[in-house]
């Protein structure tokens, strides 16, 4: 058998697609939280911002027949969450982990209801048709590459320009300097005369913004429909993402992949009559998480005020 | 949650703590408030959509059982999180320790079902506990250990255990009939007594109520409850006083586990009768938001457990009455958090205009 055979085999391409598929909403989930903590502030929200992005986005495109305009107002979704963080960790210095905890626990009934109130409970589950393949000309027939990269909906591309888009922002622009700065040190941040409050509330904008893009990823490119809770905890997992990556744009996306693949194994797994119960299958992208946690926590250097309010005149 | 960590320790504690009590009742008004705007939306009408859900929660003596009912469970699962909080902890994975703890129960219960009920209740009650703590002491261990926050570890187990209970009651623990994921009924001996004759409220009610007692106790008037409270005020002071403070950590989590797994128990001896796959509606999260109502003190808690079990009971009532979706009081519920936290708002205003 040619070595290289397994390459050009269908199940394999069908692998190699899903693995980007499945990567790119906890990439970008985990994008939006990394501006957030590299400006100082936990996102606990991402989780509720994904689910928000992802019923506002699909609502929106169910209802106006326009895929672009439900990304646009789930992305917008994901914003408006971010501002009501941003008033509690910003304005009152609220505890972070509380506020975004309860942010999560209502964003699933509120989405629920509104699914409600909208569709009705009725049992036929209400469809869009999502984001057709793009394949790109020449790069798709790549082996390996093609399908990973250049067979994917026009989202999956999307998201790819945000990486490197990120990363030219964090580091080669002064406004990722005066994110770092307020994420390091926000009073010496203050005493050149950047607004902590402004910067934060800002950045809590586009980690919705992003998330909230995850979000309707999930509804309107990956599935065509929005279910309950659908995000099933990849708000969360973005965080560990987020470790994993060491709070950098590349890393992420190589963190992300690393769970796309094992998401994309366990999924083919079910699909193939391995004989292991489906449960335990379902459980590997929950416990790589955990096993990247102990292997990478504490091991990368969180910003110094990360978690950390920032009270102006706080010495007065 | 600095408001309240500031106001536990000075002299006018007494007076901060009814100044909280209005607080969280008038984060609860506000919440109602925006939940009637939300009904409106709806197209029904706010009044008799509340007057179905009071009436179904308090409305006779059966409501009021079923909302006594659903706010055992709640009551376990707010302790567990209150007391983890005082020592600085989220535990977050209180719905995975409930369904391991219940399951752990159940398979107690179904293996020696001949035992008599003076042997059999105890064993189950010591199993949910015990198993209910090992989910959660794993959490504590891999804070400890290796640095992993617990906020995303616990959330993680939550998956895995219920995936687990899934395996289990599709695979070696389901009902010989083997159509539902169930296991088999529990024997007599294993049941609780009824409280209210003619209502499902059961024993385990005084249970709670007796859990709510000796948290109080624990956290405010034995020296492992001031050594966990500083702890979660300040580790770094708790350092300096010579405490163990991972060990004091590890045991939060424990008597944290022990609660949830507890919650699981109390619905299968006393709701179900059995284990089943849907268990738990998110007892588990919706203790976070009972803990942080009830302002992490045991007696507070019991009072959100019960407000919320009668929204959740209530809210049935509201659906088939009304036909407003019964997840509205899911909504109800965070907004009540996000009010109570919210309080700061207030002060903001009021202080923001003191000064002009």
């Amino acid at each position: 058998m040619d070595p290289i055979a397994f390459v050009t085999d269908p199940v394999m391409q069908g692998f190699l697609q899903a693995t980007t598929r499945l990567a790119i909403p906890i990439m970008l989930a985990a994008l939006g939280g990394m501006f957030a903590e590299r400006a100082g502030v936990l996102n606990i929200a991402l989780e509720g911002m994904m689910l928000a992005g992802a019923f506002t986005g699909f609502a929106t495109a169910y209802a106006s027949g326009s895929l672009w305009l439900g990304v646009a107002l789930g992305m917008s979704a994901g914003a408006v969450i971010g501002l009501v963080l941003a008033f509690y960790t910003v304005k009152l210095t609220s505890n972070q982990v509380v506020v975004g905890i309860a942010i999560n626990l209502m964003m699933i009934g509120a989405t629920s209801y509104a699914f409600r109130a909208i569709f009705g409970p009725g049992t036929d589950a209400p469809r869009v048709t999502p984001f057709p393949p793009v394949n790109i000309p020449i790069l798709a027939d790549i082996p390996i590459l093609g399908p990973l990269f250049f067979q994917q909906g026009v989202l999956v591309y999307a998201a790819f320009v945000l990486i490197p888009l990120s990363w030219i922002v964090m580091s080669r622009m002064s406004a990722g300097m005066a994110i770092t700065a307020v994420g390091e040190h926000p009073e010496a941040a203050e005493t050149l005369g950047i607004s902590v409050a402004r910067v934060r509330t800002l950045c809590l904008v586009a980690s919705g913004l992003i998330a909230g893009l995850g979000g309707a990823f999930l509804s309107l490119s990956a599935t065509g429909l929005f279910l309950d809770n659908m995000t099933a905890g990849r708000g969360y997992i973005a965080l560990a993402i987020l470790l994993l990556g060491r709070r950098n744009p590349w890393g992420i996306a190589a963190a992300a992949a690393l769970f796309g693949g094992a998401d994309a194994f366990q999924l083919r797994g079910q699909g193939f009559g391995s004989g292991i119960p489906y449960q335990f299958l379902v459980m590997l992208p929950y416990i790589l998480t955990i096993v990247v946690l102990i292997g990478f926590a504490g091991k990368g250097r969180d910003p110094a005020a990360l978690g950390r309010p920032f009270q102006r005149n706080r010495a007065e | 949650m600095s408001s309240s960590e500031a106001a536990g320790p000075s002299p006018s504690s007494a007076l901060a703590g009814r100044s909280e009590f209005v607080s969280s009742l008038l984060a609860v008004v506000l919440a109602l408030a925006v939940g009637a705007v939300l009904i409106l939306a709806w197209g029904a009408s706010p009044v008799t959509a509340y007057a179905a859900l009071l009436d179904g929660a308090f409305g006779s003596w059966n409501s009021l059982g079923e909302t006594l009912l659903r706010a055992i469970p709640l009551t376990f699962t707010g302790l567990a999180i209150a007391i983890a909080f005082r020592g600085g902890t989220f535990n977050l994975g209180a719905e995975g320790q409930l369904f391991l703890g219940a399951t752990a129960a159940a398979w107690v219960g179904l293996a020696i079902p001949t035992l008599p009920a003076p042997l059999l209740i105890p064993a189950m009650i010591v199993t949910a506990a015990f198993v209910g703590a090992l989910w959660s002491l794993l959490a504590g261990v891999l804070k400890l250990r290796f640095g992993a926050n617990e906020l995303i570890t616990t959330i993680m187990l939550n998956y895995i255990a219920i995936l687990f209970v899934s395996y289990l009651l599709r695979g070696p623990l389901q009902e010989a009939a083997g159509y539902l994921p169930q296991t088999e009924r529990l024997s007599a001996n294993a049941r609780f007594p009824a409280l209210i004759a003619g209502t499902r409220l059961h024993l385990g009610f005084l249970l709670a109520l007796a859990a709510v007692v000796l948290a109080h106790i624990a956290l405010w008037h034995t020296s492992w409850g001031f050594k966990l409270r500083v702890v979660g005020l300040n580790a770094r002071a708790a350092l300096n006083a010579g405490y163990n403070v991972r060990l004091l950590t590890l045991s939060a989590f424990v008597v944290s586990g022990v609660l949830a797994g507890l919650a699981g128990y109390m619905e299968v001896v006393g709701v179900q009768r059995r284990m089943i796959e849907n268990l738990s509606p998110g007892f588990g999260y919706t203790g976070i938001i009972v803990a942080l109502l009830g302002q992490t003190s045991p007696f507070g808690v019991l009072a959100a457990a019960i407000l919320f079990a009668g929204l959740q009971v209530g809210g049935s009532t509201m659906q088939t009455a009304s036909g407003v979706p019964s997840t509205l009081t899911t909504i109800i519920q965070g907004l009540v958090v996000l009010f109570v936290i919210g309080r700061g708002a207030v002060d903001l205003f009021l202080a923001r205009r003191g000064a002009k």
